[in-house]
């Protein structure tokens, strides 16, 4: 059973999210778990993707292979999975790894299953659909077999292994896989943790009322150490930038805690946070949805609590 | 030029699965999924007033013609509609090599997707379909310019926003934030009735049966099941003393 990870990198950082997928297929008892690493710089991360279970890492770097695109991604797995016999590619989802992963199931006419939040030693990924009220078991009948998991499914946690063996891969591009090329960035300044890497998640909604109501959320995320979170009501409104945009048209999260204030728990916003370790929430209307799905729920107003919360978080972690 | 946009019928409302086949229900009524209907929008944004045709392409059951006529009715100029019975249940690999050969018939400068599947939740499909067709693909356009020969795509991502150039032919997927869809008029409703449409088999466009639906597929659903609940929950009322009953719970969770 040997598997096959790909391992996101952006400006010489793994991302969690597949550190944690890989950490997982190492804990499925595979006697053969290798992973990828694209780009400049690849070779220096070898040794952390070890750490985190991988016994193999192939890298391949190069001038072609620099920007954040998904095509010469899918000849350079392809190439790999061909060549070693890979029997199942795992992928973290992100803008990047989907293209890569329905790219590969392509190219290697392989079956892919996306959206997954879990996989079983035996091969079984479970999916959970229809905004998440359907848990569905799905399965393989060839391989390779291509598994995209959602953001956040696992903790990225070491798994105390050693230093990996190394092979550099080098491929000849697809010609369409040239012909895109990033020819400018506007990167998101951001003061404190990216949101799908924060262990802790302050979001607000409509209810915090106005755009300049958001410093409730970004000084209590301050005190908590957190980022902070937007619904899509508020991006569109313009209260916040889209990069902070949490839900199904924004990013998953699924921190250590969650705060939602003034949320109202919208199924759009629901399949983007729900798989957050603790949800606190605090809304006025009583009947809001989000008080279905969190841990502990308070009615009453963000304008009174949350700077009273934030105050006395101060004080305890002063202390 | 010519753009073709990919679309899908999905069923209105509150999608079920079907616990005996395990795939969607599509029993009831459906329409254009919505999502795709900013791709449509931005086709015919980018048709503007010149000879560009718009050919709306759709894989699905026959009933899948409402929403290419509504595409038709927003201004479209042509349908595709590929429906065969051999076809259901297909997974994405069968998917895209059917859309695939359907595309490659039109022969498109540029093809669009909306960013999601409404249904299935399904948001990779074009760039599997990028790759039968051998285009270049961009996904998360947030805006879009054709000049000439070539594109260029400002792509939401989680870290901002890059600017993507490329030649035509391209594949483009939208996001939903990139334009406001139109209404179909009812001048534009009653002209959809008119406009060509065609409706293929597998075979039509070169799908061999077993190629497409459940043989085609690589994956298979297994069996379905409830979602994990979440386990004991608690709610207050917030008078005074809310703020300090949400630090006691977060002490308590260690997560202060």
């Amino acid at each position: 059973m040997s598997m096959l990870v790909f391992l996101e990198q952006h400006g010489g950082e793994l991302q969690k999210g597949s550190l944690g997928v890989l950490a997982k297929a190492a804990s499925l008892g595979s006697n053969d778990v290798a992973a990828v690493i694209v780009g400049d710089g690849a070779k220096a991360l070898a040794a952390e993707a070890g750490a985190y279970g991988a016994a193999k890492v192939f890298v391949a770097e190069g001038e072609a292979l620099q920007q954040a695109l998904p095509q010469p991604r899918v000849d350079v797995l392809a190439k790999v999975v061909q060549e070693h016999g890979y029997e199942t590619v795992l992928l973290a989802n992100s803008v990047l790894a989907a293209d890569v992963a329905a790219g590969l199931a392509a190219r290697l006419d392989a079956g892919l299953n996306w959206d997954l939040v879990d996989l079983t030693g035996d091969l079984v990924g479970k999916r959970l659909a229809l905004q998440d009220t359907v848990l569905v078991d799905v399965g393989w009948k060839t391989t390779p077999r291509i598994a995209l998991f959602r953001a956040g499914s696992f903790d990225a946690t070491p798994t105390g292994g050693g230093e990996p063996q190394v092979e550099d891969v080098t491929v000849e591009l697809s010609e369409h896989s040239q012909q895109a090329t990033i020819t400018g960035q506007e990167l998101e300044e951001s003061s404190g943790p990216s949101i799908e890497d924060a262990d802790i998640v302050v979001a607000g909604g409509r209810g915090l009322g106005a755009a300049e109501n958001f410093s409730l959320a970004e000084e209590l995320a301050r005190a908590l150490g957190g980022a902070v979170g937007a619904t899509r009501a508020v991006v569109d409104a313009g209260w916040y930038p889209y990069s902070a945009q949490i839900g199904q048209t924004g990013k998953v999260v699924s921190p250590k805690l969650y705060v939602a204030l003034g949320i109202s728990g919208a199924i759009q916003h629901k399949v983007g946070m729900q798989s957050s370790n603790v949800i606190v929430s605090i809304n006025k209307d009583a009947n809001a949805p989000i008080f279905e799905f969190s841990d502990l729920g308070v009615v009453g107003d963000v304008h009174e609590i949350v700077p009273r919360l934030t105050e006395l978080i101060k004080q305890r972690k002063g202390a | 030029m010519k753009i073709a946009v990919c679309v899908k019928h999905v069923p209105e409302g509150h999608s079920k699965l079907d616990p005996s086949t395990k795939r969607l229900d599509r029993s009831g009524e459906g329409a254009l999924n919505h999502f795709d209907a900013n791709a449509v929008e931005e086709a015919l944004r980018l048709k503007g007033d010149s000879d560009t045709e718009v050919v709306v392409v759709s894989l699905g059951p026959a009933k899948a013609a409402d929403s290419l006529r509504k595409a038709l009715a927003m201004g479209a100029d042509r349908a595709v509609l590929v429906s065969d019975d051999a076809a259901a249940g297909s997974d994405l690999v069968a998917t895209s090599k059917i859309l695939g050969k359907a595309l490659e018939r039109e022969s498109p400068d540029l093809v669009l997707f909306g960013q999601q599947a409404a249904d299935a939740d399904g948001a990779v499909l074009w760039a599997a379909v990028a790759e039968r067709l051998r285009r270049p693909v961009v996904s998360q356009a947030a805006e879009l310019t054709v000049d000439g020969g070539s594109l260029r795509v400002k792509r939401q991502t989680e870290f901002g926003y890059d600017v993507i150039e490329s030649p035509l032919p391209a594949v483009v997927a939208v996001s939903d934030a990139i334009n406001e869809p139109r209404y179909p008029s009812l001048k534009g409703i009653m002209g959809a009735k008119k406009k060509p449409f065609d409706t293929l088999s597998l075979g039509d466009v070169g799908v061999d049966a077993g190629e497409a639906g459940e043989s085609g597929s690589k994956t298979e659903v297994l069996a379905l099941g409830d979602p994990p609940s979440r386990g004991d929950a608690r709610k207050i009322e917030g008078d005074g003393d809310a703020a300090q009953a949400i630090l006691d719970f977060l002490a308590e969770k260690r997560l202060v």
